[in-house]
């Protein structure tokens, strides 16, 4: 962190004044990558960067400043409260698609143990944009499978930004297929823009590939939970979301299409993203109202990444449950109910 | 009506209306060759051009037309109501583009779903109307979707569909989404009781009908030069950034590429369709 006195000598620096506020506000969530702030958190970026900036100061014992550091930090967490409470569908999709927000590699590593990746869809290449393979969640073995958008820029690119192509949705079929020879249940977790749209995905055949897993999942004879983890949208995260139950976390979305395609189609004009946005239905919140989905599990204050352990915690209780209770059910059962839900989709 | 026009006495004025019962004219140019043809010449040749063998995208209605025989159709009536869960805006609302769709088709909605015969076989044959909205999949497109399948196991009878859609309906947001998984969940249905499906694929049929329902027939058949995709071929020229090749996403394209079965002709549609069945239904009693 950069010694406070250094601001002193900022042109335009005023004590206590917006600038400062803000510059070292940019400052401090510059040099902490594990808190990014989003343009509707600036006012908690801003009253955090006092925190920290007191505490720095607070190391001179000629000052007592704890009771401020306390006052703020109550302030702090009221405010938090006060933003997250009622958040835009704009400000959801932005949280969604935070670039801290866990993927399924992050979960792997959390909630998941004795985890073999499994690479490829035996025909055309590893496809990697979405990760899949053996695992266990506590005593209970399962196959897991979801898109990974990747962190770092040379993971992004490996990963194709999470965009699966034909081969990963095979890829991720063949999987679903070997867990169902096994009597695995299935845990997906649904993090994507879309199916990627280029020149060799199509050559592939796109669009048999997402209809091909539709088709399959509603018949697969084991287990599937669904869960939106971050942005599920278009028939590109469909694809791997057909199942038993299907659960939302509760700042991820779930829509059609992206709310930037959306407007781009509907408005002409990309920029209209966050009107298409508010218009969609794409919260999980509104997606439970109109009843496609089973739970919302909660986020921990301020988002998933802001305490990852806590939402680790969360997401690893309410899927075992989902997990037990589905071993309640015969397959029989579980295929019939799984069919009729899927069946009356918009209907009500 | 003018001053003029005013002061004519009514019985010797000639209203403005009637103008408009003139034939539009009897000749139209391919938009393709640009030859000109005579309309009834082009009516009687599906919509065919005689000379470039182009095919016209035709209505729901024409295609059922043209593929049952005469008289022995009954409709599946779409008494659903569109009910806008989400009250949708963009610049206008929703549901005040159904109305306005509903106006200019006739139609109650973008599918067509009928139960009748082909040369005298029990089949159940649904529609996209591509005039209705880009032919988008909505709820009720879902439903009827299901409903016609569900009236082709009823029957023992194959089930067939004629895509010409744009993709899932925007304008119903997720509800729209899971219209993919549902038309594929009845599908499995169908494929359970071992009848067959055909999906015929006409221009265009993109997104997220493409990605459903449109690449699962037992039989995929396409229709000669039709722009069949999951993703539009602007949308792919934007995220690859350069030109596509020329006949890209095309029928013949699709064909090559091992994705469809076959590409026919409108004019031989029905008598392909008609033998492809009987083939696959040789060991089947039907419940007519």
């Amino acid at each position: 962190m950069a010694p406070v006195a250094q601001l002193d000598r900022v042109p335009g620096y005023e004590p206590g004044g917006r600038e400062f506020e803000s510059l070292r506000a940019r400052q401090f969530y510059g040099l902490n990558m594990d808190k990014k702030f989003l343009d509707f958190e600036q006012p908690i970026a801003e009253l955090q960067a006092k925190i920290e900036e007191l505490r720095f100061v607070g190391d001179d014992k000629t000052l007592n400043i704890n009771d401020e550091i306390k006052r703020l930090e109550k302030k702090c967490t009221l405010l938090t409260k006060k933003v997250f409470s009622n958040l835009t569908p704009w400000q959801v999709t932005q949280l969604a698609r935070h670039p801290q927000r866990p993927y399924i590699s992050d979960y792997i590593e959390h909630i998941f143990t004795d985890f073999h990746e499994l690479h490829g869809d035996r025909h055309y290449s590893d496809s990697p944009e979405i990760i899949a393979g053996l695992a266990k969640l506590d005593e209970h073995s399962v196959v897991i499978l979801g898109n990974q958008k990747g962190k770092s820029t040379a993971e992004k690119i490996k990963r194709n930004f999470g965009m699966a192509k034909p081969e990963s949705y095979r890829k991720a079929l063949r999987v679903m297929k070997l867990a169902e020879k096994f009597n695995l249940p299935i845990i997906t977790f649904i993090d994507t823009a879309g199916a990627y749209a280029g020149i060799g995905a199509e050559e592939r055949n796109q669009s048999e590939a997402i209809a091909r897993n539709l088709f399959e999942m509603i018949a697969l004879e084991t287990p599937i939970i669904c869960f939106v983890s971050g942005e599920g949208a278009s028939g590109g995260a469909l694809a791997i979301g057909v199942g038993d139950r299907m659960l939302m976390l509760e700042y991820s979305i779930f829509s059609v299409i992206t709310p930037e395609g959306c407007a781009s189609i509907l408005w002409k004009d990309v920029a209209k993203a966050k009107d298409a946005s508010s218009v969609m239905g794409l919260t999980a919140s509104r997606i439970k109202e109109l009843g496609f989905i089973d739970e919302i599990i909660p986020e921990p204050m301020g988002g998933a990444h802001r305490n990852i352990p806590q939402n680790m915690r969360t997401v690893k209780e309410r899927l075992l449950s989902f997990i037990v209770e589905l071993k309640d059910y015969s397959i029989a059962e579980l295929l019939e109910d799984r069919t009729e839900k899927i069946l009356q989709y918009g209907l009500k | 009506m003018s001053w003029f026009g005013k002061l004519i006495p009514q019985k010797i004025r000639t209203e403005s209306s009637k103008k408009s019962d003139m034939p539009e004219g009897l000749w139209s140019n391919c938009s393709n060759c640009k030859a000109v043809q005579y309309k009834a010449e082009l009516e009687r040749n599906l919509f065919v051009c005689s000379k470039c063998g182009f095919h016209s995208r035709i209505g729901a209605r024409n295609r059922l037309e043209i593929i049952l025989d005469h008289g022995s159709s009954f409709e599946i009536i779409n008494d659903l109501v569109n009910k806008d869960p989400l009250k949708f805006k963009d610049s206008k609302r929703y549901k005040d583009r159904v109305v306005a769709a509903q106006k200019k088709t006739n139609e109650q909605d973008a599918l067509i779903v009928l139960k009748g015969k082909i040369n005298k076989m029990s089949v159940v044959v649904a529609a996209f109307e591509f005039g209705f909205m880009g032919g988008s999949m909505g709820a009720s497109v879902g439903e009827m979707f299901v409903r016609g399948v569900r009236a082709a196991i009823k029957r023992s009878c194959p089930f067939i569909v004629f895509t010409a859609s744009g993709g899932a309906r925007m304008q119903e947001g997720v509800i729209s989404l899971f219209q993919m998984a549902k038309t594929s969940a009845i599908l499995k249905k169908l494929n359970n009781n071992k009848l067959p499906y055909i999906s015929v694929l006409t221009d265009p049929t993109l997104g997220g009908v493409s990605a459903s329902l449109a690449m699962l027939g037992d039989i995929i058949i396409a229709e000669p030069d039709a722009l069949i995709g999951f993703a539009g071929p602007r949308v792919i020229e934007q995220t690859v950034r350069h030109k596509l090749p020329d006949g890209f996403q095309k029928s013949e394209f699709l064909l090559e590429k091992g994705h469809i079965d076959m590409v026919i002709d409108r004019r031989e549609l029905k008598d392909s369709l008609h033998s492809i069945l009987m083939h696959l239904m040789s060991n089947k009693q039907q419940n007519v």
